[in-house]
């Protein structure tokens, strides 16, 4: 799946990183919870969140996610969507709810990570 | 940076409680290890345990430093605070144990999940905390790991 299927099936707003939307995505973690991303995702998966703090576009440059999408409509701050285009980060926004999102995304083919208790991907 | 006998030492100041700049030092060390054409897991490694215990300095100390020492064998990590000192290590080693308020939380840290992921990313992890006085995170990453 594509970032560009993802704004399609999310309905989704682009706030940076158009030009990457033919970007594969294999996976996808929605989360709040910035060490268990830290922990868990691999850099060739999404990152959904309704946080939107600066730590969020952090968390993705620390392990390389080049994707994030930020649910229920909440719309970053303009310092936060230039931290993303400074690091070639896609930032889409949409107005559907973390399961909502998750559940569009899941049934159209997307998987969630594969995870092992205690083993880093 | 200095270098000296093929070592790249790094030094950050971190403030206590600047939620906007968090994460400036680790992105930092991110950049100079990639310019330095090291291996990307273990670049994934340095910068999530740079990353936690930077915001760790940042969330429960009043302030410190991140000291990066890169050599052909490993990376040492030592991350130095004043602060109050971590009252139980043990305790703080649990997943899920946190002492953060919800301030912290709604920042997506302070979920008991720090120190943890330090240890599942490092090949060596030291603590040494004082009450009252402040804890030192000291942490080796080797070149060649035995972790993915």
């Amino acid at each position: 799946m594509t970032l560009n299927d993802i704004k399609g099936i999310l309905n989704a707003q682009v706030l940076t990183g158009e030009q990457f939307l033919d970007r594969k995505v294999s996976s996808a973690f929605g989360s709040d919870l910035m060490s268990d991303v830290l922990a868990f995702v691999d850099n060739s998966s999404v990152l959904l969140t309704g946080l939107t703090n600066p730590q969020v576009i952090r968390t993705a440059e620390m392990i390389d996610l080049f994707a994030i999408i930020f649910v229920r409509g909440k719309r970053p701050s303009d310092e936060i969507i230039k931290m993303g285009q400074r690091n070639n980060i896609t930032i889409l926004m949409t107005d559907y709810t973390l399961y909502t999102s998750c559940g569009k995304l899941y049934e159209n083919g997307l998987k969630g990570i594969e995870f092992e208790k205690g083993v880093m991907t | 940076m200095n270098k000296k006998d093929d070592t790249i030492k790094l030094e950050y100041d971190i403030i206590q409680n600047d939620f906007v700049r968090a994460g400036e030092a680790s992105s930092n060390v991110k950049k100079i290890l990639k310019q330095l054409g090291i291996d990307s897991k273990i670049i994934r490694r340095v910068a999530i345990v740079t990353y936690e215990a930077e915001m760790n300095i940042v969330i429960h100390s009043y302030g410190g430093k991140l000291l990066v020492e890169i050599s052909s064998k490993k990376i040492e990590i030592t991350a130095k605070d004043n602060g109050p000192g971590i009252e139980d290590i043990e305790k703080a080693m649990q997943e899920g144990f946190s002492t953060a308020s919800n301030e912290i939380r709604e920042l997506g840290f302070g979920a008991g999940m720090g120190l943890p992921n330090m240890k599942k990313c490092s090949d060596v992890l030291k603590i040494d905390s004082e009450k009252g006085k402040g804890t030192t995170v000291y942490m080796e990453i080797f070149m060649k790991s035995n972790q993915n």
